[in-house]
């Protein structure tokens, strides 16, 4: 915001000094330019003689996937049953596996070594935010396990699960096992990321406390922190669940079992009725999943 | 019974909390410890039950020195000492049960603890506080449904049920209104006459601590300034403590309140 | 146990449980026993075929020590063209959904919208919601035919979702005394949204905007995977010929961009708050 003398000697306003108004459009042109070469790119790579035949695809894929086979139906109920169990397997095994690594992230709960301010001067500032464990007036303190939790955090949650069941089929072959494994290595990440925020939010006096009774390590844990943090790991599992429903649900694409499969099958020999089928079967689990979630997290909270 | 030596807490930023406190108190003796915010009050009673790592001197609890101690060895001697806390501290999601149980901690193994199965004789105890104090009929209740003073009594059976030779109160009422802080004021003394304990017990209310203490430390930026019977905190002994102020109304006030107060506190209303 | 009697010489000497979570005792063992067989049921039904599971224990190692060794060199024309292709296809669609999202964003707030455009708006969300990513990007590769524009409108749609929602929650949830003092002032509709709406939910526009980004990219590392564009494809092919130190630096990229990604967006969530 600046107040600008103009040449006839009155005095404006103006929300932006000169200068920043000028970087502004600057800023400005350059997105546009960005937006413009991006959208040459993918123009380039576009065969446009398909898009705008795409309206008459469109409507006859449309014609021939109305009306569902709904015979079909009978074909669907064992991949259902398969992938609500890659959902809730790889859930309950990326939560075995999330809880100790969410502890590990946290700066309240993973395990600490004092320093000398010294020490954090030798660490590089960008690796700081990582390493140390509080800046406190108390002590500086580092967790030399947390950088390796937060490797495993961002490594698990940045590759989608369709390509952790990629890499396990090519490991261990084709199957519910690779899609329950994928769900769950996807997870571990997820679920750690917002347990160890929930973890580092916990009031200390309640540790503290029972740490003054004399509790051991563990007793501090099972008293202190995890009847704390209890509501919010419900509410992750249930969330978490929820999506890996979705997830799930296609994970048969390339091979990992579940009512994606049948949807790879038909899709490959054209058959759009049994696939309008299919895609009415996942819309109707991922409502219901949602509904589900948003019950059992409205129970807890 | 309790005696600090030269203890000194320095931070790393080089804040000074504690400067060579030196300190006796003897066994049953309830003594208050005042001072402005920031004076050290708080990092002195964490100082003895290493909650903070004073940096240099002595803790003698009895004939065991605190702070030389391995970690088994401090949570065997926490046990003997009771904490009581400014905002309760309660595990706010447990049954005020388990939070008074939870003072048993140092004294059952971890997996009796996790499964709640606490020795029949700690039950009864957790019993008998909650009967004194006044909440029997709460012991099903989450700590979170009980009113402020509800819960720092529950913080007071969970120090109790410890079996403490020490309760280190930090700042007990300076979460709740005036009545409820003089009942649970009341309270803590009446326990620790009856279990003949001593206590340390951080208050900036000045008033509230003359009415109810033997001893009063004056404690300003991490040394002691104040050492004697309440009667002798005078307007100059405030003044050295807490800076210029015009202390006659306070001191006056506690000899009014001295006189109206007839209630009789420890019971639950 | 009985506290509620509170007659202390009836409770010494009884024994103390923990009140349960599910007061109604045939409910707690329904659900527990109901569980526990759903459990059981689930895992004897997963087929495990534990030779292959150990013969592949032999690739896995292989595959986590092509980590210690990305190849990046022998498929690095395949590499850039597609990870290229994948940030460009994030950035066009990330630009092109927040456009759209902010009309319907608007639209979907019940505080600001009339109803019918309000249904209209919430209607759209819901669909783009319930659809993948990868189910939409098999529709619209058999619509538009192969190539990155099926995956650019995927990404699109999906962030139209995403962020319309977020921003109708965002403006049902404002302030309403600061954006009624600009409506006292006499301002127009769209005057009324730009003084008294658009302060309130601009920072955390931006920043769900940036973890959109953030989450554009992940996806688009898929859609190759059905022939909308992007690194999938590659990644693909690498993992179906085994070359896992193709893969493996094919991954590092993407993690790496994906730390990048959010280390920015943490920079400038900061700035805009």
């Amino acid at each position: 915001m600046a107040i600008i003398s103009l040449p006839d000697g009155h005095r404006t306003w103006r929300r932006f000094t000169p200068r920043a108004q000028i970087l502004r459009w600057f800023g400005y042109l350059i997105g546009v330019a960005v937006f413009v070469w991006c959208w040459n790119r993918i123009s380039e790579a576009t065969t446009w003689f398909f898009v705008w035949d795409a309206p008459r695809i469109a409507g006859d894929i449309l014609t021939r996937a109305t009306p569902p086979r709904w015979s079909y139906m009978e074909k669907l109920w064992w991949p259902i049953w398969d992938t609500i169990n890659i959902a809730t397997l790889g859930t309950i095994a990326a939560l075995v596996m999330a809880v100790p690594v969410a502890f590990m992230a946290a700066r309240n709960t993973t395990p600490q070594i004092s320093v000398s301010p010294v020490v954090i001067r030798m660490i590089p500032p960008f690796l700081r935010p990582v390493l140390m464990t509080s800046t406190g007036q108390d002590s500086y303190t580092i967790g030399p396990i947390r950088p390796i939790a937060l490797l495993i955090i961002v490594s698990t949650r940045s590759i989608n699960s369709l390509i952790w069941a990629l890499l396990l089929i090519a490991i261990i072959g084709p199957g519910v096992f690779a899609g329950i494994v994928a769900i769950a290595i996807r997870s571990i990440g997820f679920c750690a990321k917002l347990l160890y925020e929930a973890i580092e939010e916990i009031d200390h006096g309640q540790v503290e406390a029972v740490t003054a009774t004399g509790g051991s390590r563990w007793q501090v844990m099972a008293y202190g922190i995890v009847p704390q943090i209890m509501p919010a790991f419900a509410g992750i599992a249930v969330f978490r669940w929820d999506i890996n429903i979705r997830e799930s649900t296609v994970l048969g694409l390339v091979g990992a079992g579940g009512i994606g499969l049948q949807l790879s099958s038909s899709l490959n020999v054209l058959a759009w009725p049994q696939v309008s089928l299919i895609l009415l079967v996942i819309l109707l689990a991922v409502v219901i999943s949602e509904w589900v979630s948003a019950k059992v997290r409205g129970a807890i909270i | 019974m309790l005696k600090l030596e030269n203890l000194t807490k320095t931070y790393p930023t080089g804040d000074q909390a504690l400067r060579n406190v030196n300190l006796e108190v003897p066994a049953g003796q309830v003594l208050a410890l005042i001072g402005p915010s920031g004076a050290g009050k708080s990092t002195l009673i964490r100082c003895i039950n290493r909650l903070v790592e004073p940096t240099a001197g002595k803790v003698w609890l009895g004939d065991v020195e605190l702070t030389s101690l391995g970690s088994g060895a401090l949570r065997r001697e926490r046990r003997r000492m009771g904490m009581i806390f400014q905002e309760y501290a309660l595990v706010e999601r447990l049954t005020v049960m388990e939070n008074v149980l939870s003072g048993r901690l140092g004294y059952v193994g971890f997996w009796r603890s996790f499964l709640r199965r606490f020795p029949q004789e700690d039950i009864d105890e957790a019993f008998r506080l909650l009967d004194r104090v006044g909440l029997l009929d709460m012991a099903d209740k989450r700590a979170d449904e009980l009113s402020g003073g509800q819960r720092q009594r529950v913080g007071i059976c969970r120090a109790l049920i410890q079996d403490p030779a020490l309760l280190l109160v930090d700042e007990p009422t300076a979460s709740l209104d005036p009545k409820t802080s003089r009942q649970i004021m009341r309270l803590i003394c009446e326990l620790c006459a009856e279990r003949g304990l001593a206590a340390i017990i951080n208050i900036h209310d000045v008033a509230l601590a003359q009415m109810f203490v033997q001893r009063v430390i004056g404690l300003r930026f991490g040394v002691i300034e104040f050492d004697g019977a309440p009667e002798q905190l005078t307007p100059d002994v405030l003044t050295a403590i807490y800076g210029e102020e015009d202390w006659e109304q306070t001191i006056r006030e506690v000899d009014d309140d001295d006189a109206q107060d007839t209630e009789t506190g420890g019971a639950a209303q | 146990m009985m506290a509620a009697g509170g007659d202390l010489d009836l409770l010494i000497g009884t024994r103390w449980k923990k009140p349960p979570f599910i007061r109604r005792a045939w409910l707690r063992w329904l659900l527990i026993l109901g569980t526990g067989a759903y459990l059981v049921a689930a895992v004897a039904s997963v087929e495990v075929n534990w030779a292959r599971v150990y013969e592949g224990l032999e690739r896995g190692a292989a595959f986590v020590a092509a980590f210690g060794d990305p190849d990046f060199t022998s498929r690095w024309q395949d590499i850039r063209d597609g990870m290229l292709e994948s940030v460009i296809m994030t950035i066009a669609s990330t630009v092109a959904g927040i456009l759209i999202s902010i009309p319907i964003g608007l639209g979907a707030a019940r505080n600001i919208a009339p109803l019918p455009v309000y249904l209209v708006c919430r209607g759209i969300i819901a669909i783009s919601r319930a659809l993948q990513e990868i189910i939409v990007a098999i529709l619209l590769v058999a619509i538009f035919g192969f190539g990155p524009l099926a995956g650019f409108l995927t990404l699109s749609f999906a962030t139209i979702g995403f962020l319309s929602k977020l921003l109708a929650e965002d403006i049902e949830s404002m302030d309403r005394v600061q954006a009624e003092a600009i409506r006292a002032t006499g301002a127009s509709w769209l005057q009324w949204v730009n003084y008294g709406v658009q302060p309130q939910v601009m920072p955390r526009l931006v920043g769900l905007s940036m973890y959109r980004l953030d989450i554009n990219f992940r996806e688009s590392a898929i859609l190759g995977l059905v022939g909308a564009g992007g690194i999938g494809a590659t990644l693909n092919t690498a993992f179906d010929r085994y070359e896992f130190d193709t893969a493996a630096a094919i991954l590092i990229l993407i993690i790496g961009t994906v730390m990048a990604l959010e280390y920015i967006s943490g920079i400038i969530r900061a700035k805009v708050q």
